[in-house]
């Protein structure tokens, strides 16, 4: 178990934008730590160098406080899972388990206890002898945990091990991960473009845009309290609305939009002309302007399915939000503001 | 479908099925009919093989090993095929040590310049051997080789080098790169990943290096021709047609026999392999 | 061991992990050969067909173009230019026909496939000194079965003396280039027939295509960027071989089959003016230069497509 901390770190591959932008994070003991973002957005990139697969421009990774520069990734007792699992394709399952023992040079009569060990916990003592080809997707993701876990290392490294599965194995999985790293309790980072892999299972979210981080914070703090407009519109689906009034930009959450009658108190009056309704079985989306306003002010809203209002496309409608469910952003820069009274963007 | 139109698209298949075994009948004829003469030369006794008359594709007189055995016992044969063995083997060698880093240097790490290097490397493949072995002649000759077969160890990787590290650089693109580094991880030094993971799952390509340097070792003439004229010394392919020759006078059986001996191991060699022959070099082709 | 040791120690110790490093490091070898063996001897080529180094005299005299205008004057020298180009091209036609129906017939099931790939590959994969032996049996002016043949059916009287008569030497050379190049232009345009996704071929079905429109509108199309690549890669074998022509003709009868490696094999090597010689195998270097551009573009157009 080890806090990883990168200082100032930038990199920059030839002749591009920086991947990594002069990035400062430290994870707690024993967290989940997803990082969160687009493709592009350098995450994969900044797991690679806290690796030590890629040396940074600048700047520095300490791991357990040890300073990492120049050290290769075989003495930074990390490990690391990668999106395609990288199971080596001419060993047995057994063979793959067993290598990170006999590349660290862990003594042979200690090595079947390990692999048995790091197997059962997986579920996965039935297949050692099965080679790579023949094994199912969700099975190589296990077998490369495995091979990831049998070294305990003081770090985990997950590199979007989730997006190789299908739809339905990916929940299971999910949460087996889940479970799995509260067993553990290793110090983990996880690299997710999904924002719904990321809300289940990091104990915290690193957002992370253009080589920067955006946000760190609870999935809560990062869904109701965005620090700005990307993470605002990045995360949560549909996306936080946002529209403007003024020199601010005023957002809410689809779900934050209430039928007139709803109303209790301060808040946000909306005008809407709905443009299509989408039925989603538990819940309907809704999709219109802002009346009045101009174009640009598209809205989206979500009714949950036990909220009889009749909506209907190409029918005016009228919402509201209330007060503490309104955010603030600056225009011009996108960061959070203080909130601002009602009255001023009614 | 009409019982008229079902008739006809089955005679269209038979059709199609007799065109093409006429046509594999005709290739392979092409392609065996001076072998298969050289097969019926090797055993045919002196005065059926010179009555003009005598129909050349049977045994006039009984067949006889005469010519056969002249050729193991009264000629150099034995000692140009282990010539032969002997370049081959330190050719493959030389090849694999001096290729593989420097491909896998190509297809894996970034290097400055690297697409120029590969490109430059592809460019002296295409230098032939016509273009160089009059200047190379007094190279060897400074090397103190000449005349002797360890001059062809020596030359000949100029050309395996070259063709082995671009068609091994394609190779090792194509191996994903996660395995290696996750053989990093792991805990094995970037060279150890190399060695561990890249390696055996580039066998293929090394197959195809290790059959292409053999059997150019087997079938170069230029270099062979021009830098080695001692018969001890000589490879199969110069040695047998300039050796088996006595003045204006062909030993045609023990040539024919000598060319069908060395022809078919090496043919055989290359069906073996043929699969991974081409997909090494297909795939040196795309990825390099 | 204190933090500040390690950090010394260090960049030392990992010192082969560094990819700036490593990456030089085992190009090293092979440009270090390809120096020595290659590049040494190809300016010394040029050294060469500038001076006046034989042999017997190997003291080094500079003549500036002397060697060129000379080797352009000599008859026998624009007729080896002129055979190289024109035999190259007839042949590299032929093989570009024959190995594409070969390479064709090749993806179809048959039975007996291994026997006839193993004979059809034999051409090529035969040490070309080797097969040229062969021939020059079959194409021999007494006892050539090819003769005989033709002389039990009455259509020809006496023999053809094939190798003695200067077209049908040329002839014989170009037969033999094409029937050794086939296999190995074939297998090559085969493995670009295997890379065609069935489903085109499907649709090509679905569409109504037949045999003829199939072959015409997908196949040979497909199949392009690989043929070339097979083609120009024989064409450099053909254009860069000396060993058919040596074995069967000795670039005979009266020079009909002389071609430029041949005749600076004759003249460099066993007449012994090594700089003549020199400027003869140069002659070679712009076509080979111009081939390897068009594979290397061909070789791009594939990986596109």
């Amino acid at each position: 178990m080890a806090i990883v901390e990168a200082r100032n770190l930038t990199k920059a591959f030839d002749g591009q934008n920086p991947a990594v932008d002069n990035l400062n994070l430290v994870t707690e003991e024993g967290e989940y730590l997803v990082l969160l973002g687009p493709s592009g957005s350098g995450k994969t990139t900044l797991l690679r160098l806290i690796a030590g697969l890629e040396q940074p421009t600048s700047g520095e990774i300490f791991i357990a406080g040890d300073p990492m520069a120049g050290l290769p990734p075989r003495v930074r007792s990390i490990a690391m899972v990668f999106q395609s699992y990288a199971l080596y394709p001419h060993k047995t399952v057994y063979e793959n388990i067993v290598f990170p023992l006999k590349a660290q040079g862990v003594e042979a009569a200690q090595r079947p206890e390990k692999v048995s060990w790091a197997a059962d916990l997986l579920g996965i003592g039935h297949l050692l002898k099965r080679k790579p080809r023949q094994l199912s997707g969700g099975e190589r993701q296990r077998v490369a945990l495995a091979r990831a876990l049998v070294r305990e290392p003081a770090v985990f490294l997950l590199d979007e091990p989730l997006s190789n599965l299908d739809a339905k194995l990916r929940a299971t999985a999910r949460d087996e991960l889940k479970t799995f790293q509260r067993r553990i309790g290793v110090t983990t980072l996880y690299v997710t473009h999904d924002q719904v892999e990321a809300m289940g299972l990091g104990d915290r979210i690193a957002v992370m845009n253009e080589g920067q981080l955006r946000q760190i914070g609870t999935p809560r703090e990062v869904y109701s309290n965005p620090a700005d407009t990307f993470v605002a519109t990045f995360v949560g689906s549909p996306p936080m609305n946002l529209i403007r009034r003024g020199d601010i930009l005023v957002g809410f959450r689809p779900e934050s939009m209430l039928p007139d009658s709803e109303k209790a108190g301060e808040g946000l009056s909306l005008q809407v002309d709905v443009s299509r309704v989408e039925y989603l079985g538990s819940e309907r989306h809704m999709l219109g302007t802002l009346a009045g306003g101009d174009l640009q002010n598209k809205v989206t809203g979500v009714l949950p399915a036990a909220m009889p209002l009749d909506v209907r496309e190409g029918k005016d409608q009228v919402f509201f939000v209330h007060a503490p469910d309104l955010r603030f952003f600056d225009a011009e820069t996108g960061k959070r503001t203080d909130p601002r009274p009602v009255r001023d963007i009614a | 479908m009409s019982a008229q139109a079902r008739a006809q698209a089955k005679r269209r298949r038979v059709g199609g099925r007799i065109a093409l075994y006429v046509l594999v009948l005709v290739f392979t004829a092409q392609a065996a009919i001076p072998f298969a003469w050289s097969l019926i030369t090797s055993f045919k006794a002196n005065p059926d093989l010179y009555t003009r008359d005598n129909n050349p594709f049977l045994y006039n007189d009984p067949p006889t090993l005469e010519h056969v055995n002249l050729l193991f016992g009264q000629t150099a044969f034995g000692t140009f095929v282990t010539n032969t063995l002997v370049v081959a083997l330190c050719v493959v060698a030389i090849t694999l040590l001096v290729a593989v880093p420097a491909a896998y240097s190509l297809g894996r790490l970034t290097l400055r310049r690297g697409g120029a290097v590969a490109i430059a490397i592809f460019f002296v493949y295409l230098i032939p051997p016509s273009l160089l072995f009059i200047s190379l002649s007094p190279v060897v000759a400074n090397l103190g080789l000449q005349d002797s077969r360890w001059s062809l160890v020596v030359v000949y990787p100029t050309i395996t080098i070259p063709v082995s590290a671009w068609l091994l650089t394609g190779f090792f693109k194509s191996i994903p790169k996660d395995i290696e580094e996750q053989a990093m991880i792991d805990g094995c030094s970037r060279m150890g990943a190399f060695f561990r993971m890249v390696l055996p799952v580039a066998f293929p390509g090394l197959i195809a290096v290790v059959v292409f340097a053999s059997t150019l070792s087997a079938s170069e003439f230029i270099y062979a021709l021009a830098f080695v004229s001692q018969t001890s010394q000589k490879t199969v392919s110069v040695g047998v047609p300039t050796e088996l020759v006595r003045g204006d006078v062909f030993f045609w059986q023990a040539l024919q026999a000598a060319t069908l001996i060395v022809a078919i191991p090496i043919a055989l060699v290359f069906n073996v392999f043929l699969k991974r022959f081409i997909a090494g070099f297909t795939m040196g082709a795309v990825k390099g | 061991m204190s933090s500040s040791e390690a950090a010394a120690r260090r960049p030392k110790r990992y010192l082969m992990e560094r990819e700036g490093v490593l990456a030089p490091l085992l190009l090293a070898p092979s440009i270090i050969y390809i120096f020595a063996l290659v590049a040494i001897p190809f300016f010394l080529a040029i050294a060469y067909s500038l001076s006046d180094v034989t042999i017997g005299d190997p003291s080094f005299d500079f003549v500036g173009l002397e060697n060129f205008r000379q080797v352009l004057e000599d008859p026998v020298f624009r007729r080896s230019l002129r055979n190289s180009v024109v035999m190259t091209f007839v042949t590299m036609l032929l093989v570009v026909v024959i190995s594409k129906i070969l390479a064709l017939v090749l993806t179809k099931d048959f039975r007996g496939k291994w026997v006839v790939r193993f004979l059809i590959l034999l051409p090529w994969t035969t040490p070309v000194s080797l097969a040229a032996i062969a021939w020059l049996w079959m194409l021999d002016s007494l006892f050539s079965p090819i003769d005989w043949t033709l002389r039990r059916f009455g259509l020809i009287q006496g023999s053809l003396n094939w190798l003695g008569n200067p077209d049908l030497a040329v002839v014989s050379v170009v037969a033999v280039q094409v029937w050794r190049v086939v296999p190995l232009a074939a297998v090559i345009i085969m493995a670009g027939l295997v890379a065609i996704p069935s489903e085109i071929y499907d649709a090509a079905r679905m569409d109504g295509a037949g045999f003829w429109r199939t072959l015409f509108q997908v196949t040979i199309p497909l199949t392009l960027p690989v043929t070339a690549v097979a083609v120009l890669f024989g064409a450099v074998v053909v254009f860069a071989d000396m060993s058919v022509p040596y074995v069967l003709t000795r670039g005979g009868p009266i020079d009909a089959t002389q071609v430029l490696p041949t005749w600076a094999f004759f003249r460099g090597i066993q007449g012994g003016d090594l700089a003549q010689g020199a400027a003869i195998a140069l002659f070679a270097l712009p076509v080979l230069a111009a081939m390897a551009v068009a594979i290397l573009r061909s070789v791009r157009k594939m990986d596109i497509g």
